[in-house]
């Protein structure tokens, strides 16, 4: 076999020496601080984005939070203000409702006197009438005006007896 | 039928004389200056637009940058950082010297026992240096596995002392080996389908068939003897600075 050729191995081993070498060099400084630094890079990007993210995140919840508590306190506003409306409402309602009353009683007791008034010049009225159809009748029967006192002391004492 | 050795024949083609050491530029270095070049050609200019999101050039030279980071990382820890460049450069020389030799014509510098050797001498030595340099005689314990009884030392030391001469031999045979018998079966193959098809094409097709099925494996065998030669130097490194 030629590979064990003893005097092919210093020609070999030198070159392979120097290539290598020379490989090692361009590797060490060239290549791989090349490489690595677009991995870094990379590597530092994605750090980042992932921190910008977090950020991003603990920012909205933080919104969130800030929102659901502003939206508590407008319903629980909105709910003292119900009350207070409703009860404020409630009060009015009676007032009003104890005035109509009030009101509506007076009335009704001015109606009422209104009506005795009435009555009694109605009934004082009928007194006049009956004394007045009695005196026609009585005239026309006996041909003569009667007495007029008289006459009304005849409807009174009828009218009593009828129990007016 | 072409001899399936004379492929692994050194041809000079510039004598040169060092202080008389002949250091002749011969096919083989041609080969190891072509891999040389091709592998900073493909490492540089592939992330020469620094792509955050890569193409299929950047995509690979990051992908064998962390396939070998995290090969080291995995098997020595956070110390065998400083030994990147190293493994490394090796990984990616062993690869290029295997892929290359598979091309029609090319030679093959890994199926070269010398240059196999002096490749697995230098991890066995460099790791040796480091064992002591980290460990001092403390590193000699690594012959003697921790809890065994005092009195099998005499059994113990010798064998793990061969097991870890041997290592070099190991490294470089298993790839030299691998390159030389698959370029002979290539060889033989492809002598079966000119010597066949030349006299009945039919015939020709089958040996053409089986020359095919031992390409790809041959391709697959250069990444595999690349990954498994990096693996064992990184193994190695670990022995050194864990030492078990």
């Amino acid at each position: 076999m030629p590979q064990f050729d003893p005097s092919t191995f210093a020609p070999q081993v030198f070159w392979l020496v120097v290539t290598f070498i020379v490989l090692y060099v361009l590797m060490a400084k060239v290549a791989l601080p090349k490489i690595g630094a677009v991995l870094d890079e990379r590597q530092r990007k994605i750090d980042d984005n992932l921190d910008k993210a977090a950020q991003i995140k603990a920012e909205a919840e933080t919104a969130l939070a800030a929102y659901e508590k502003a939206l508590a306190e407008a319903r629980a506003h909105a709910v003292a203000v119900v009350r207070e409306t409703t009860d404020r409402l409630g009060q009015e309602g009676e007032r009003r409702s104890r005035e109509l009353a009030d009101r509506l009683a007076e009335q009704i007791k001015a109606g009422e006197a209104r009506i005795a008034a009435a009555k009694e010049t109605a009934l004082a009225g009928v007194r006049d009438v009956a004394a007045d159809i009695a005196g026609a009748v009585v005239g026309r029967l006996i041909g003569g005006t009667p007495d007029r006192a008289r006459l009304e002391a005849a409807i009174g004492a009828a009218l009593e007896e009828q129990g007016q | 039928m072409a001899n399936p050795i004379e492929q692994f024949q050194i041809k000079p083609i510039v004598d040169l004389q060092v202080a008389g050491v002949n250091v002749s530029f011969t096919n083989s270095a041609v080969m190891m200056v072509v891999t040389v070049v091709l592998i900073t050609a493909f490492l540089t200019v592939s992330v020469r637009s620094r792509a955050l999101v890569p193409g299929r050039w950047q995509s690979m030279a990051e992908v064998f940058y962390e396939f070998i980071a995290n090969m080291l990382r995995d098997n020595v820890g956070s110390e065998g950082r400083k030994y990147f460049p190293f493994v490394f450069s090796l990984f990616m020389f062993v690869l290029f010297g295997n892929l290359l030799g598979l091309l029609p014509g090319a030679f093959t510098f890994t199926s070269q026992i010398v240059v196999t050797f002096v490749m697995a001498a230098v991890v066995f030595v460099g790791v040796t240096v480091i064992g002591f340099v980290r460990h001092g005689l403390h590193f000699l314990r690594f012959f003697f596995p921790h809890g065994a009884p005092l009195a099998t030392a005499v059994i113990l030391v010798p064998i793990e002392l061969i097991s870890y001469l041997s290592r070099p031999i190991s490294l470089s045979v298993r790839l030299f080996a691998n390159m030389t018998a698959g370029h002979i079966i290539l060889t033989i193959l492809g002598g079966f389908v000119v010597s066949l098809g030349a006299f009945y094409l039919v015939p020709g097709v089958i040996p053409f068939a089986f020359l095919s099925a031992v390409a790809l494996l041959e391709f697959g065998i250069a990444l595999l003897q690349a990954y498994v030669f990096t693996a064992l130097t990184c193994i190695y490194l670990h022995d050194a600075i864990h030492m078990h």
